[in-house]
């Protein structure tokens, strides 16, 4: 099908798409990479007023690497970050996820940050954001602010994104030495939405034993669903974990849904078995050295 | 106001026609459209150009790929208007005017890697834009790099082995096989609906 018919904005700065969303208020809508959005106003899922493009901003399309984090502006596209060395080596796990996004044709498109806009809760980069508790920045004519994973993936294809606000760019924190990390999911098809997947961080300490873990999951509930996993883990050896308990833990916290793609109990197994894997590939990788 | 050098804001209303002009295989091309005609649509109704194909309108099979800027895209997840000025590459823009095909659709005839033909535009633009970033891949990347498409009819081993004897043919021949996309072949032949 086709879209219906919205007026169109292309502002040329971040200061005319704030005013212009302003004016807009709630028939204004962002379009980013569209790879999320266009899908959806073909099949006349939505039909907002007015579109807010963001092509023709000058600007807003940086990566910064510092000590402390990576921050990605609103247009860089999932295939920019996933290339960019500097990123991608301060956190590794940024890759690890984003090999997982979606196909290169529509990576070349779809942006990183609307990814986390649009809150899919089999999206890979909220969970990311989730794990590594990151933030989001936000604008809108009158303020900024911030906002965590959990304040800002409000629901299923939901982030409190309000009235005339633009998401401008969003905060990996760097994990702490000693970190090691790893993505695993399984589609039906590389590329396709997960039909679950998690992704796991695990730290350790100067004896090479787990002084910490965590895990986030996708596509077993409304949002990432995150799993403290250190009381389970703590003071295990990184080359030889045994991650049963971690498992079963998981396994009860968890609580998916039936739909069409699979059982809610095969996505509860199956999120057991890639956890496993993920944290025996994030611990070997600390012992390896170096970080995350 | 259609300004588009990127210093000022460019808006239309719903209905309003405005001028977009993109550079298609090498040719400027203009028409007056919609704020919400599709690039697809574009190509195909607009400017004539049919090679390009649909098949789902979502992003899901890749019929629709073409390359923008050198980057294999989907046309049928981006409005005209969004890319105006910029460049494209269309199946339309790879055979030679005398009818040498490209080495992927060389390749891709070789192969068998088509029966109805519906899907294989899509396949062609991906595997150009794949082995444009990738001229060496093994049978893995080739899968990976190809899984972005459908195709009902063929099985997808023919195509994979087409991809592979593509990348052959480009490394062998030393050239960037974006150098090889036609980019002045000649496409100007659709009508373009100035005015
Ligand atoms: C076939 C296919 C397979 C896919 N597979 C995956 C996958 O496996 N994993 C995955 O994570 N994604 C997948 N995607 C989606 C892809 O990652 C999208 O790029 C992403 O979800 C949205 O980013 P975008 O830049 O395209 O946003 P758009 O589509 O432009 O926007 C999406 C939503 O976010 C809002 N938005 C975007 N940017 C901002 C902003 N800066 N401020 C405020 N609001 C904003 C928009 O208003 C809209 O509501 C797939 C898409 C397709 C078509
Ligand atoms: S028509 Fe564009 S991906 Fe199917
Ligand atoms: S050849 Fe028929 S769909 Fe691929």
């Amino acid at each position: 099908m086709k879209p219906s018919a919205f007026a169109y904005h292309a502002p040329h700065s971040l200061e005319a798409a704030l005013d212009t969303l302003a004016e807009l208020g709630e028939d204004g809508k962002v379009l980013a990479g569209g790879q999320s959005l266009v899908p959806l106003l073909n099949m006349r899922l939505a039909a907002p007023a007015a579109l807010v493009d963001l092509a023709r901003i000058d600007g807003l399309d940086a990566i910064e690497v510092t000590d402390r984090d990576v921050r990605v502006d609103a247009r860089v596209t999932h295939e920019r970050l996933r290339t960019h060395a500097a990123a991608t080596e301060a956190i590794p796990l940024l890759r690890q996820a984003l090999d997982w996004v979606a196909h290169p044709v529509i990576r070349n498109r779809g942006t990183a940050l609307g990814s986390i806009a649009h809150a899919d809760p089999a999206g890979e980069l909220p969970a990311v954001l989730a794990l590594l508790g990151g933030h989001v920045e936000l604008a809108s004519a009158q303020e900024r602010r911030t906002a965590t994973a959990d304040d800002y993936l409000v629901g299923p294809l939901e982030s409190d994104t309000r009235p005339g606000e633009l998401a401008t760019a969003v905060v990996f924190p760097r994990p702490a030495p000693n970190t090691g990390s790893a993505f695993d999911e399984l589609a039906r098809r590389h590329g396709d939405y997960a039909l679950a997947g998690v992704g796991v961080t695990v730290t350790l300490d100067d004896d090479r034993k787990v002084r910490r873990a965590d895990a986030a999951f996708i596509g077993v509930g409304a949002t990432p669903i995150q799993v403290p996993l250190t009381d389970a883990l703590a003071g295990q050896p990184g080359d030889a974990l045994a991650p049963d308990d971690a498992i079963d833990l998981a396994r009860s916290t968890i609580d998916p849904e039936d739909d069409i793609h699979a059982t809610a109990r095969y996505r509860r197994h199956l999120a057991g078995v890639l956890l496993g894997r993920a944290l025996q590939t994030a611990a070997a990788r600390a012992v390896a050295g170096g970080t995350a | 106001m259609t300004a588009t050098d990127g210093t000022t804001t460019r808006t239309a209303t719903a209905h309003e026609r405005v001028e977009v002009t993109l550079t298609v295989n090498g040719t400027p091309r203009t028409a007056f459209v919609a704020p919400r005609r599709l690039l697809s649509d574009f190509l195909r109704h607009d400017l004539e150009l049919t090679g390009t194909h649909v098949g789902c309108e979502h992003g899901v099979c890749g019929a629709c790929t073409v390359l923008l800027d050198g980057a294999p895209i989907r046309s049928c997840l981006a409005f005209a208007i969004s890319v105006d000025g910029r460049e494209l590459t269309t199946i339309e823009g790879l055979a030679a005017d005398d009818g040498t095909l490209h080495p992927v659709q060389q390749a891709f005839r070789d192969h068998h890697g088509l029966q109805c033909g519906f899907c294989t535009p899509g396949f062609v633009m991906s595997a150009c834009g794949f082995l444009a970033e990738n001229p060496d891949p093994d049978e893995d990347e080739i899968r990976e790099g190809m899984a972005g498409n459908l195709c009902r009819c063929t099985g997808y081993a023919g195509i994979l082995d087409a991809v592979k004897q593509a990348a052959g043919d480009i490394s062998d021949r030393a050239t960037h096989p974006c150098e090889q996309h036609r980019v002045d072949a000649d496409v100007a032949n659709g009508n373009d609906r100035e005015g």
